[in-house]
């Protein structure tokens, strides 16, 4: 879409953010907002990182020394004709500059200022030092993660900023509309730990329903059995592993059923799972034995087939599951590649446009800045210096 | 009293599980006009396939999925297949800011309720459909579950350890990831629609929300051929790093080291034994290379301690560490309490629970979390007597019909 276009084209975004909060102003800057990355001099720590680049894209770039009387100045008058401030620096670091939140909105009562920080602005872990791994436990994700026999585990590639990023947007665009309709501004205090409460889906209820606590099962899924049997959700394969399960429902019915054809088909599909009647039979009731003997087959089976070959013969014979993808497998995925989700910025190449509005693809408009890039242009658009 | 930051909001929900109503869920708790449409004809699944249900008893009026997807909604039961219900369905879309829908594409449709036929009546209508891989493209009809979605993205070769099968994550990972997004392309629309009056059909694909959280390492992969593989707790620059037990069943701490001073203090904080004190272990590179020594060292420490002990003289000491809490340690977190990120609700079927607060707390109009997830059909009359004014004898012939089916 042509920039005046784009949903947040009129509004100008401060990113005062690490990388706890990249990712926010990338959403901002892919929907058109003119987002103004302020890094120290000669650039912030992490430049240049794989994380950086992903999300710093879409952004203008100037620099700052905000440890100077004249950097804060500087700063102040930014914020004065700033839309939005993005900031994920420790609670009280900007409070302790003369750049906290009640300066900020006491010079522009309309600013929108959003603090993204491990735990919030205040509470006894608001200044505990976390990354990616403790925040992955401290929420409880990684509780939920891992084999029952090993240590739970995190994602390996991290993802607490980018929960919270994301929430941090947002709770953002929700002052936003408020502020639109009555000129009030307000100050978004953002909590990854929290962010990722929705990521432990509906575990938590097991505790509060039921006086249960949910464990990591590994590969398999557990919950959906009322025998309590576990699921297997990851099988592998020639060259991996793929995703399928023994599903109850009606959906589930139609692709137990299209997975045991063609097994049959392979002749891999033994006289007990030949005999199974599929529009009675349901993962949520059937006996755990009877569940072990057909997991047994299907393991088996899909042993002798390559992701490819399963993820062609899943689509033409409706079965529900997928690959379980690596980045190369992304990258070749032919969805993707019709949908024109790669985009080439600055000589490498991003996953681009999550959304169309209208056909036209949310997607940032120009590489990540070097530091300090747009020194001069901003000077010359009249923005104070 | 303020004003909720969303109380102009109307917003009608077509649609089932988590991707399209959680959506609805985040404007719902900051006071937008949430009517979820659903249909005794085909029970959300969130009603009837997924435990925990209230004393352990299948019931859709006990589901807590359900409960935790729809706290400050109106509920409504309609028959979309059917013209009684269909039609009540266009008053209510006429009247809305914002249609909700994640349905398989094309579905809404067909049923007579797509964009282009609901925007003839209101320009302004924003349309959020959101569905595993997007409107359009050779995959956008492939059913699917979240939680395969979850692995089709690529999430699931990256959790658990490099000499084991991948690990799922809880469930569907990523539903929530695109319903973020949801939220975010939602208000940026409406912000459009101030400005030019009008709406715009969003097209969202759960799949490529998803690979924005994978972005470094595809970023990595078309820079380098890399193909990232999972590494168990471990980290590419910081160490140690990883998930330890402590005394007690089932109880475990995560730390990490990000220098060589946070080595020190951890160090410190472990009264500085023999073997921590090794000069080859005051680098990086050393640490990395006898990573496998220090784990199991770190370990026997905090296997002799409570987690609380643990957590407490690592903290005092500067180091990064927190517990692993589980689902009993996170209703009692007390930092979590002070950001109220549980709420109470009374729920008629099922008693108290808790519904998720937002993460992002707003200074001036916080959310408002106080009624429960409708049940089956609960808010019919208020909604179609009440909102779009049906008589009661209007109301009597259209249930004679089996709209509200």
């Amino acid at each position: 879409m042509t920039n005046e276009e784009a949903p947040l084209a009129p509004y100008r975004v401060l990113d005062l953010t690490t990388e706890l909060g990249w990712l926010c102003g990338k959403i901002l800057a892919e929907l058109g907002a003119d987002v103004v990355k302020v890094e120290p001099p000669g650039g912030e720590a992490g430049r240049g990182s794989p994380a950086w680049t992903a999300y710093n894209v879409g952004k203008r770039g100037i620099t700052l020394d905000l440890t100077s009387s004249r950097g804060q100045e500087r700063l102040r008058r930014l914020a004065e004709e700033a839309d939005f401030l993005i900031e994920s620096f420790p609670p009280g670091h900007l409070e302790a500059l003369g750049l906290g939140w009640t300066a900020l909105h006491r010079r522009n009562p309309r600013l929108i200022m959003t603090s993204i920080t491990p735990y919030g602005q205040r509470g006894p872990l608001a200044q505990a030092l976390a990354s990616d791994l403790e925040l992955m436990a401290a929420s409880g994700a990684a509780w939920l993660a891992g084999d029952p026999d090993r240590p739970p585990v995190r994602i390996s590639l991290p993802q607490a900023a980018c929960w919270a990023s994301a929430h941090a947007a947002a709770g953002t665009l929700i002052a936003h509309h408020h502020r639109q309709l009555t000129g009030q501004g307000q100050h978004v205090d953002v909590s990854a730990q929290a962010s990722l409460l929705p990521a432990l889906v509906h575990a938590p209820m097991f505790w509060q329903m039921l006086g249960q606590v949910p464990r990591r099962a590994g590969p398999m899924l557990v919950g959906r059995n009322v025998h309590g049997a576990a699921l297997r959700n990851v099988w592998r394969c020639r060259d991996g592993y793929v995703t399928c399960a023994l599903y109850g429902g009606a959906a589930g019915r139609r692709s137990n059923r299209a997975l045991a054809e063609w097994m049959a088909e392979r002749g891999m599909a033994p006289d007990s799972l030949r005999e199974i009647d599929w529009e009675r039979f349901s993962a949520v009731t059937a006996d755990p034995a009877e569940i072990e003997r057909i997991q047994a087959a299907i393991g088996a089976f899909l042993l002798t087939l390559s992701k490819r070959e399963f993820a062609e013969e899943a689509i033409r014979r409706r079965i529900l599951g997928y690959p379980v993808a690596t980045v190369a497998d992304i990258a070749a995925d032919e969805q993707l590649a019709a949908r024109e989700v790669w985009q080439e910025l600055g000589g490498l190449r991003h996953p681009s446009g999550y959304a169309r509005f209208d056909g036209q693809p949310a997607r940032p408009a120009r590489p990540a800045p070097g530091p300090g890039e747009h020194d001069d242009q901003l000077l010359a658009e009249g923005i104070p210096a | 009293m303020t004003r909720a930051a969303l109380a102009d909001l109307k917003v009608v929900e077509f649609g089932a599980f988590a991707a399209g109503p959680h959506v609805g869920k985040h404007l719902a708790d900051h006071g937008a006009e949430v009517i979820h449409v659903e249909s005794r004809t085909r029970l959300d699944g969130f009603r009837t396939n997924y435990p925990p249900f209230a004393r352990g008893r299948p019931d859709p009026e006990a589901a807590g999925m359900f409960a935790m997807t729809h706290n400050d909604k109106l509920g409504v039961t309609l028959n979309l297949k059917i013209e009684a219900g269909l039609e009540l369905a266009r008053r209510l879309v006429a009247r809305a800011d914002v249609v909700i829908e994640n349905f398989t594409p094309g579905t809404l449709a067909e049923l007579g309720l797509g964009y282009d036929r609901c925007a003839a009546d209101n320009p302004g209508l924003v349309m959020l459909s959101t569905c595993n891989q997007g409107q359009t493209g050779p995959h956008a009809h492939q059913p699917g579950f979240g939680t395969h979605l979850t692995a089709l993205s690529g999430f699931i070769h990256l959790t658990g350890w490099p000499d084991r099968d991948p690990s799922l994550l809880w469930g569907p990972y990523i539903d929530y990831i695109a319903v973020a997004y949801g939220v975010v392309a939602i208000l940026a629309a409406l912000d459009r629609r101030r400005r030019t009056g009008h709406g715009c059909h969003i097209d969202l694909s759960q799949y490529e929300t998803g690979l924005q959280f994978m972005a470094p390492a595809l970023l990595d992969y078309f820079a380098t051929g890399r193909v990232m593989g999972r590494a168990g707790n471990r980290d590419p620059s910081a160490v140690p790093h990883g998930i330890f037990p402590c005394l007690g069943e089932e109880r475990w701490v995560a730390l990490s080291v990000h220098d060589d001073a946070e080595w020190d203090r951890l160090r410190q904080a472990l009264d500085d034994p023999e073997w921590a004190r090794d000069p080859d272990l005051a680098t990086a590179a050393g640490r990395r290379a006898r990573e496998d020594e220090i784990e199991r060292r770190l370990g026997e420490w905090t296997s002799r301690r409570s987690r609380e002990e643990v957590v407490r003289r690592l903290r005092a000491a500067g180091v990064h560490v927190a517990p692993v809490n589980d689902m009993a340690d996170l209703e009692a977190e007390p930092q979590l309490a002070l950001r109220r990120a549980w709420r109470p609700v009374h729920h008629p079927v099922i008693g108290t629970y808790q519904a998720v607060g937002p993460s992002y707390l707003l200074s001036e109009t916080p959310a408002e979390i106080g009624r429960p997830a409708p049940l089956l059909g609960q808010h019919n009359r208020e909604v179609f007597c009440g909102l779009l004014g049906l008589s009661e004898e209007e109301y009597m012939r259209k249930e004679r019909e089996g709209a509200f089916e």
